[in-house]
């Protein structure tokens, strides 16, 4: 069972402001049917056509999906569209507490559907995301299929979050959740996006004796590089250690594969980040 | 709150009668059945009464049963078996609708280069058994394909299957964990190899399993160690749990009969109910055989955790194949294996019965669940028309 806060909880059971405003000055329409939730949104402003008077939603969707609606339309009520665009997913989650981490998307999709709304009232180019059936013009690259998401709208989410795991990026957008073939794309994106900002170093350890090293190397050959190596069929074999050089051999399908300089630098590259910075990776017959 | 448990798909009541059979086996009688001395040579005495009990629910021979930690285990042990059985043979074969505790095991072996086969099903859940007649050969080690669905409790065609798998020397395994104690089963008359079961689901604890293993199967042991099990399984016998179970398969065997005629009208009487008062729903694998305990019931544009969550504000235990409530982001592959539409893969509830639920738990639900449907549907912004049409 999810262990949702009695706000979240309160939200649920008792969802303020459900229902939709006929004359509405904004609607915002995010999700489908077949992503298993979706919000629309409805705003109305004051005669100035500055503050937001009036909220309603209609969600079709889980506890959290009807609970962080509820929590976005009463933050909302009573600012001017400046100040309600200034309220992230991360405000709708702590108004209510806090989410569990699978159901950050919930939030996400409360701060996206406000963000459709207020853009089209303004007749501004709609966000990019992807999910909406809207039917608008979506601009960058579709990266989850499954769950139609573009690269523009995950590189939002991920530098606002401050996300570093493939995972995480699946919990806050849905984005990998589906066959799982775009999680090598968001690992990219990670990295681009993340790149620029500190982020948070896997935990080194400053000094390494010859044995700790290479029962490191051999752990996260076992834990970080062969399971995604199997997802492609291919593997690979640890040879030697020889000072900083990790001598492996590729089996299977990366055996003979034109991209194993690819697929070698990429090994290097994680037992950098995870064991020491001066290793090198040299591939060997074996 | 009195809670109306129908959920017994996930795990059931210890029955109070197989509680009271094991009590004794904590603080008094502790032994350990290997012993040399009295003391623990009585409770010996117990386990083979216990096994004896499993094999007549099953039709089986004494020898033939192996204790196992619990119905997952008892998979892994069938299937790694077979493998290291026949190392040349490097195929297996299963099913699109299995337990994780099979088909999770069955992926990890395809990424260690077995060559693994997931037989389709239609839109009500039926194996496609043309597939599985032009899949299985030579190099085919084990078939593994479960008795009855956990998720629908669509029943597969068991013997008609092992007729298919026999014709290429293949040994057949079955996932009969929700089925035993459902349907009679009669070993000594069946083309199975190798059958799973487990003991939360009928009415024993939970932490006891069994492996069904027919006589002159070559079997390699999972656990390896002592002597225990006809050096079958290794490790000292959970032996409170193991009399538990077979206490338990005696008074399944003894309700077989209650389970099959009230506890399955019950069922039908639910579904019945719940289609004449909501609208646009379906049952999924409604048209096929099913274990007469399970209703899995897909409600149109609303979602199934909020259903859930809501029959629990009621006392209702139910569980769903909405992506919501696991924390995956599809639908159960069950669902999806079967084509179930979009519209309503996201709110299927299902209601799993025993024979402890009375018509007065299935009157509460008809009565709370309709309103409960409807407060979702207005909330949500697709199916108004299908509200406004009723």
């Amino acid at each position: 069972m999810w262990d949702y806060t009695d706000k979240v909880r309160e939200h649920f059971l008792n969802p303020r402001n459900v229902g939709e405003i006929k004359d509405a000055d904004a609607v915002g329409e995010v999700g489908s049917l077949a992503c298993g939730d979706a919000l629309k949104l409805y705003l109305k402003l004051d005669e100035g056509k500055e503050r937001i008077v009036d909220a309603k939603f209609q969600t079709f969707g889980c506890a959290s999906a009807i609970a962080s609606s509820s929590a976005l339309t009463e933050m909302i009520k009573g600012k001017t569209l400046d100040e309600a665009l200034g309220i992230s997913n991360q405000d709708i989650a702590e108004f209510l507490g806090g989410l569990p981490e699978e159901k950050m998307h919930c939030s996400v999709m409360g701060q996206e559907a406000l963000e459709v709304a207020i853009a089209k009232y303004k007749g501004a180019a709609v966000p990019v995301h992807g999910h909406d059936h809207e039917h608008v013009e979506m601009e960058g690259e579709v990266v989850c299929k499954c769950f139609g998401i573009t690269d523009q709208f995950l590189k939002k989410v991920i530098a606002s979050n401050k996300l570093h795991t493939a995972e995480q990026v699946t919990h806050f957008t849905k984005a990998g959740g589906g066959c799982g073939g775009c999680i090598p794309r968001i690992k990219e994106l990670i990295a681009e996006v993340m790149g620029d900002q500190p982020k948070e170093e896997h935990k080194k350890p400053a000094k390494l004796t010859n044995l700790r090293k290479m029962q490191l190397i051999q752990d996260v050959l076992e834990k970080e590089v062969r399971p995604l190596l199997w997802a492609d069929g291919g593997d690979l074999e640890l040879i030697d250690i020889n000072g900083n050089t990790v001598q492996i051999a590729f089996r299977k399908a990366c055996a003979g594969c034109v991209s194993s300089g690819h697929t070698a630098k990429f090994v290097e590259q994680k037992l950098r980040e995870y064991v020491a910075d001066d290793l090198m990776v040299e591939e060997v017959e074996g | 709150m009195r809670e109306i448990y129908l959920d017994n798909n996930a795990t059931t009541k210890v029955d109070e009668l197989v509680f009271e059979e094991m009590r004794p086996y904590f603080c008094e009688l502790y032994g350990n059945p290997s012993s040399m001395h009295f003391f623990g040579g009585q409770v010996q005495r117990k386990l083979d009464e216990a096994r004896n009990r499993v094999a007549a629910l099953l039709g089986a021979l004494p020898e033939e049963i192996i204790f196992t930690s619990c119905g997952t285990e008892s998979d892994n042990a069938a299937i790694r078996s077979a493998l290291e059985v026949f190392p040349e043979k490097r195929h297996i074969i299963t099913t699109r609708v299995e337990h994780p505790a099979v088909l999770t095991l069955c992926r990890n072996l395809s990424k260690r280069g077995y060559r693994v086969t997931e037989i389709a099903v239609d839109g009500e859940g039926r194996l496609d058994l043309d597939e599985l007649r032009s899949a299985v050969d030579d190099d085919t080690a084990i078939v593994s394909i479960m008795y009855a669905n956990n998720e629908t409790g669509v029943v597969f065609p068991i013997e008609e299957i092992g007729g298919i798998v026999k014709q290429k020397g293949a040994l057949f395994h079955t996932d009969a964990v929700q089925a035993v104690g459902k349907i009679p089963m009669d070993m000594k008359n069946s083309t199975v190899d190798l059958l799973s079961l487990s003991g939360h689901k009928l009415h024993a604890p939970k932490g006891i399993g069994a492996l069904y293993l027919r006589k002159g199967v070559p079997f390699r042991p999972f656990l390896v160690g002592g002597h225990q099990e006809k050096n079958r399984r290794a490790g000292t016998e959970n032996s409170a749990s193991i009399i538990a179970l077979g206490k338990a398969c005696e008074l399944a065997m003894q309700s077989m009969d209650d389970e099959n005629t009230r506890v399955k009208a019950l069922r039908d009487r639910l579904e019945k109910e719940i289609l004449a008062a909501v609208p646009n729903v379906r049952v999924n694998g409604g048209k096929t055989e099913r274990l007469p305990n399970t209703l899995s019931v897909a409600f149109e544009f609303v979602e199934g955790e909020a259903i859930l969550l809501l029959l629990n504000e009621k006392g209702v235990c139910a569980s769903s194949g909405s992506a919501c409530t696991s924390g995956s982001l599809e639908p159960s592959h069950v669902l999806r294996a079967m084509g179930v539409p979009f519209t309503c893969a996201h709110g299927s509830i299902r209601f799993s019965l025993s024979r402890f639920n009375t018509d007065d738990d299935v009157n509460l639900i008809v009565r709370e669940l309709p309103p409960i449907i409807h407060r979702l549907r207005e909330m949500s912004p697709f199916g108004r028309e299908v509200l406004a049409a009723n």
